[in-house]
């Protein structure tokens, strides 16, 4: 069983949406569809609503899913734009639950690691809504630039100048901020391996998900 | 981005201030893997399974044209 999480990268070719598989693929893909609206409202009762509202909406407009296409990207689409839509609708709510986003770690098993995780998810909350989502799309969700764009429909350059941007904020907010300062001890031997392994994962030019991203539908 | 250091007021190489800054930005992608994963790797809650077969029946009751 690797560390990360269960088949961040593994894109399975995508069902027909006529097809009775294609539910088993959606309930799939339900894990991550909770960490992208988690990461989205810092809540997780709203997360959880919102991804739920996200299956509905999938589920009921399936037939404008292209098969073979990327699924995982075409529900993280309908996700974004649940959120912005129930957004505008609900102006008085916060739009990061801080509370909410520190308890994100959840188990609190790892005492170390829960406090370095809630100081950078805390400042999360300090990004512009778009550089957090693509910031997290690009550095959490395993998404390549193209893929990411598509969902946050704008350019490629666009999302790549967010990512850095949102990079640059979050160093600049956790030097800033006195005790937020930990995070950024560097990583030491086969664990900084381990990452860079990874970051080299996730850069551009991961031409299959590419291509597949291209042919999205809308 | 290209200046994110100060050669005139810092003493150390440009180069060493990038390599702890590219170290910054991987802990910071660790970081936000971990949360991601964290949510990830959860269980997923009854009402997600409950709510497709809700789906399913609303389907049954309404005809296989429904979509």
């Amino acid at each position: 069983m690797p560390t990360s999480a269960p088949s961040r990268h593994a894109q399975k070719p995508a069902q027909n949406p006529e097809s009775p598989d294609f539910k088993t693929e959606l309930l799939g893909l339900v894990p991550f569809l909770r960490a992208f609206a988690r990461s989205l409202t810092g809540n997780q009762e709203a997360a959880d609503d919102l991804a739920q509202e996200t299956l509905v909406k999938a589920w009921q407009s399936r037939a404008s899913f292209i098969p073979g296409t990327n699924l995982k990207a075409w529900l993280f689409t309908i996700l974004r734009n649940q959120f912005y839509s129930d957004r505008r609708r609900a102006w008085r709510q916060a739009p990061w639950d801080q509370e909410a986003a520190e308890r994100i770690p959840g188990g609190g098993e790892d005492q170390i690691h829960s406090a370095e995780l809630s100081d950078t998810v805390r400042a999360l909350k300090h990004l512009s809504d778009e550089q957090r989502e693509a910031l997290i799309l690009v550095g959490a969700g395993g998404f390549s630039y193209e893929d990411a764009a598509a969902i946050c429909k704008c350019a490629v350059g666009t999302v790549k100048s967010r990512v850095a941007r949102a990079r640059k904020t979050l160093i600049e907010i956790l030097d800033g901020g006195g005790s937020l300062g930990d995070v950024s001890r560097p990583a030491g031997g086969d664990a900084a391996r381990e990452i860079m392994a990874q970051l080299d994962q996730l850069s551009p030019g991961r031409s299959e998900q590419v291509v597949a991203g291209k042919k999205r539908p809308k | 981005m290209s200046q994110q250091w100060d050669t005139a007021v810092s003493d150390e190489k440009p180069t060493e201030k990038a390599r702890a800054i590219r170290a910054r930005q991987r802990a910071i992608g660790r970081e936000l893997r971990r949360m991601y994963d964290d949510v990830a790797q959860e269980p997923v809650p009854d009402d997600f399974m409950d709510l497709l077969r809700q789906i399913d029946e609303a389907e049954e009751q309404g005809g296989k044209k429904t979509s």
